[in-house]
């Protein structure tokens, strides 16, 4: 690159305005603005002034790529629209003509000036004020080059819910090794726990253990269950991230899954994670019979041998001599390039909303449960019973959006809960009979065959009534009612309240984001919402990414999904880890600090504030360092350090100052008639 | 003067959240007062204290500092140390004679156009109530329009 490196007083800048079309030029005299900044910047080293209709146009990027050659323009600055948007194209075209990209700067005109003032001679000014803003800010540009950092092709995989392990499995399957971290003894999420799945109604298990499998026997595949991420370090294409292997008190290596000490153990415990309460499990067990990995752990709390010191009749009967009762947790320290977090959801506490009953009044479920309860593999084998274990409902009552659209619990939908319904009333229908009450607010069914599902539901006779349910109570009046749970309602549709009687009622409860997801987030370095599901780096147009270079987000972290929208981030966050491996290497932007060594007086006031731990303390030569990979750019500890000793890039302190001033050149008309 | 006073106002923004909500405010075309010219950061947190003084010194009769929502920074918890430096600076400015009614503190998301643009209105609307900022340090140059404003040197 060959940039005449003049120094301030003797550049050679560039100003571009452009009209937009109308977009611009039908508020601002972009041609006043042109010839003003010719003539009245000419002290600030501007050289050129032009206007054109479409700056970034082939043909307006090749007159701004012509003048750098033939005026030997240092500088450029681009009177257009935002920097968001074509801030790319102004640095390619300078970068094309031999020029730094980073030496070009941009005012945006349109959106903060033309689209946003009504009278023509403020904008004009306003124009003006911005452009010379802008010269007096590109003069303190320096030449950067973007950051190279070397990617290692490991990737670590947080969560092995369907999401994660969709992610798994398509990186594995490019030849890329991946750790997937669960913290469960089995992978397979909330999906293996779920009977059938909406609007084709195939069994979840069917669908989702053959791909449990794949992650198991995959040789790219290393799958750490009963684990746990405690701590994480380093930057893009080279984490360290520490992990924790709880004790399983089951020797893997000797292990074949056969089940004998599960069978033996005589001590059932009351299952609360897999079958929510429902069913039993023993203190060694596996969570479901298609678990991945095989091997069963050990439940130290509840475990006879652990309670009393005898017992010890799973290591009597395995055959291998696998039980291992001494067992410590194991910590190891994996070596990643990438990082999904694909953690999932949590349940809505039903006993939050104390007048749906639940916990008080035994026939009223959570959606989880029922799952569970329709499930052939599940504590009813698949039968819809009441709380009693034996009696069929005759009448069931679904209400939606349990915990969410609701001021007091979440505000947001939480996205499947309306399918879900549909499909309970569906198999309410299909397995007892009943007659099926669904409460809703709005009906959401916006996906491919999913009002269709809604139809034939509705075709079934499913009774679907629009209000919120106020009230779920055992307060019968009525002779025949006893015994039965009293739904009430306002049904909206007709502008009445209503009774329902009913004998099970089942609570479409919301997806909240994991308990622990602010700890997660903070984990990582990347942020919430005030929700606490992680947030993309753009809600639309980069879902799957972070803020944070390297951490990727994938499944329902980032918010309720549906399976498939799930498997599509599962998918997507892998092809975005693969084409970093692909590239081997990274180029980051430049923006970042860096302290001066000689300026910097050990203070380590800025120690504290870099929230990606970005910065570090040289005890021996008493200063503090920035490592340049982790580094964001924010300019907190440039703003923070009492000496000036940290310089920050592309937005540095001269840049901003230099800014202010040139912005205050233009004074605003003293004699101007009020604006509204 | 008989003319109504117009103030001139500086406002700082976040790169990731309030600067986006300009570009917003722009796309949705909601008018508010041109009275304002605003400077990008990185981060809200990337604000010196100096630049606020600088804004003053160089003729701003108010001072707008917009950042990301509490919760919701680009940079985990930056915001927080501008609200804390926000903090500061109005009990520094008091002493200079500098009614801290002319330094302002937004939280704007990127979706917030409408909201910004409406801060922004409201912002002028109280300085320009307040009048012009009585600095003797005050470099801005009154003068007709169409002539170029001249920078007078502070003296150390």
């Amino acid at each position: 690159m060959t940039t005449t490196n003049a120094k301030n007083g003797d550049h050679r800048i560039g100003v571009y305005v452009c009209h937009c079309g109308s977009n611009i030029a039908g508020v601002v005299n972009v041609f006043e603005v042109a010839k003003w900044a010719q003539e009245n910047l000419a002290d600030q080293g501007v050289v050129v002034s032009k206007e054109y209709k479409f700056m970034c146009s082939s043909l307006g990027q090749k007159l701004i790529e012509e003048d750098i050659q033939k005026e030997k323009l240092d500088r450029v600055v681009v009177a257009a629209c935002s920097p968001h948007l074509h801030e790319k194209t102004f640095r390619g075209a300078a970068s094309r003509a031999g020029l730094n990209p980073y030496l070009c700067e941009m005012a945006s005109v349109r959106e903060q000036v033309s689209w946003v003032t009504e009278d023509h001679e403020l904008a004009t000014e306003k124009a003006k004020a911005m452009v010379s803003g802008a010269v007096a800010r590109v003069r303190e540009h320096e030449e950067l080059n973007r950051i190279r950092v070397p990617i290692n092709a490991s990737t670590l995989i947080v969560g092995g819910g369907i999401a994660g392990i969709q992610a798994a499995l398509e990186i594995a399957n490019s030849g890329f090794h991946v750790y997937l971290v669960e913290r469960e003894p089995s992978i397979g999420g909330h999906m293996a726990q779920f009977d059938k799945t909406f609007p084709t109604l195939d069994c979840a298990a069917c669908i989702l253990t053959p791909r449990m499998s794949e992650v198991g026997m995959h040789p790219n595949i290393e799958l750490l269950t009963w684990s746990e991420v405690e701590h994480v370090d380093g930057y893009l294409g080279n984490y360290t991230v520490t992990v924790r292997k709880k004790a399983r008190y089951v020797d893997t290596s000797l292990c074949t899954g056969c089940g004998v000490c599960w069978q033996k153990c005589p001590k059932k415990v009351i299952d609360d994670k897999f079958e929510v309460g429902l069913g039993y499990r023993k203190a060694i067990y596996t969570p479901f019979e298609q678990a991945v990995p095989r091997f069963p752990v050990l439940d130290k709390e509840n475990c006879i041998y652990f309670e009393k010191g005898t017992c010890k009749a799973c290591e009597k009967f395995c055959a291998v001599g696998a039980i291992k009762l001494d067992d410590q947790d194991e910590v190891i320290k994996l070596s990643v390039g990438n990082v999904i977090l694909a953690t999932g959801y949590d349940m809505f506490d039903a006993r939050r909303i104390p007048r749906y009953g639940y916990g008080r009044l035994p026939n009223v479920f959570t959606s989880l449960e029922f799952e569970r309860m329709c499930n052939a593999a599940g504590p009813t084998n698949g039968a819809v019973v009441l709380r009693d274990g034996k009696t069929a409902p005759k009448s069931v009552a679904i209400v939606h959006c349990v915990g969410s659209r609701d001021k007091k619990y979440n505000t947001y939908c939480s996205a499947i809960c309306c399918m879900q319904s549909l499909k309970f009333a569906h198999l309410v229908k299909e397995r007892t009979g009943a007659e099926v009450y669904n409460f809703y607010i709005d009906m959401r069914t916006a996906a491919k065959d999913y009002d269709e599902f809604y139809q034939k539901v509705l075709e079934e006779g499913a009774n679907l009534i629009r209000g919120r349910v106020a009230e779920v109570n055992d307060a019968t009046l009525f002779g025949g009612e006893e015994g039965k749970l009293l739904i009430q309602v306002e049904d909206t549709l007709i502008g009445k309240q209503r009774q329902i009687p009913v004998d099970m009622v089942i609570l479409a409860i919301a997806l909240e984001p994991r308990h622990d997801s602010a700890y997660v987030a903070r984990q990582f370095g990347i942020s919430t919402n005030s929700s606490g599901w992680f947030t993309e780096k753009h809600p639309k147009l980069d879902p799957v990414a972070t803020m944070t270079d390297g951490i990727f987000i994938a499944g329902c972290t980032s918010g309720p999904k549906d399976i498939p929208a799930s498997v599509a981030q599962g998918s997507a966050a892998a092809a975005r880890v693969v084409s970093y491996i692909e590239q081997k290497e990274l180029a980051l932007e430049p923006v970042r600090g860096s302290i001066v060594a000689e300026k910097c007086s050990g203070c380590r006031i800025c120690n504290g504030l870099c929230p990606f731990n970005a910065i570090s303390f040289d005890e021996e030569k008493y200063v503090s360092e920035i490592n340049q990979a982790l580094c964001q750019g924010c300019g907190t500890c440039v703003a923070a350090c009492p000496a000036g000793a940290i310089a920050g890039t592309v937005f540095s302190n001269q840049q901003v100052l230099a800014q202010i001033e040139g912005l205050m050149r233009v004074p605003f008309h003293e004699t101007q008639p009020a604006m509204a | 003067m008989d003319a109504q006073f117009e103030p001139l106002i500086i406002g700082f923004t976040c790169n990731w959240c309030s600067y986006r909500a300009a570009d917003m405010a722009g796309t949705s075309r909601v008018k508010y007062p041109a009275n304002i010219r605003l400077v990008r950061l990185m981060c809200s947190g990337g604000l010196d204290p100096t630049f606020v003084l600088k804004a003053f010194t160089c003729g701003a009769d108010g001072v707008l500092i917009t950042g990301c929502h509490p919760g919701e920074c680009h940079y985990i918890e930056q915001n927080y140390k501008a609200l804390r430096r926000v903090r500061l600076l109005t009990r520094i400015l008091q002493p200079m004679d500098i009614e801290p009614a002319r330094l302002m503190l937004v939280w704007a998301s990127a979706a917030e156009g409408v909201h910004l643009a409406k801060e922004i209105t409201q912002f002028v609307e109280e300085i320009r109530a307040l009048g012009p900022l009585n600095w003797p340090l005050r470099t801005r140059v009154i003068e007709k329009p169409k002539q170029a404003a001249q920078l007078v040197e502070i003296p150390a």
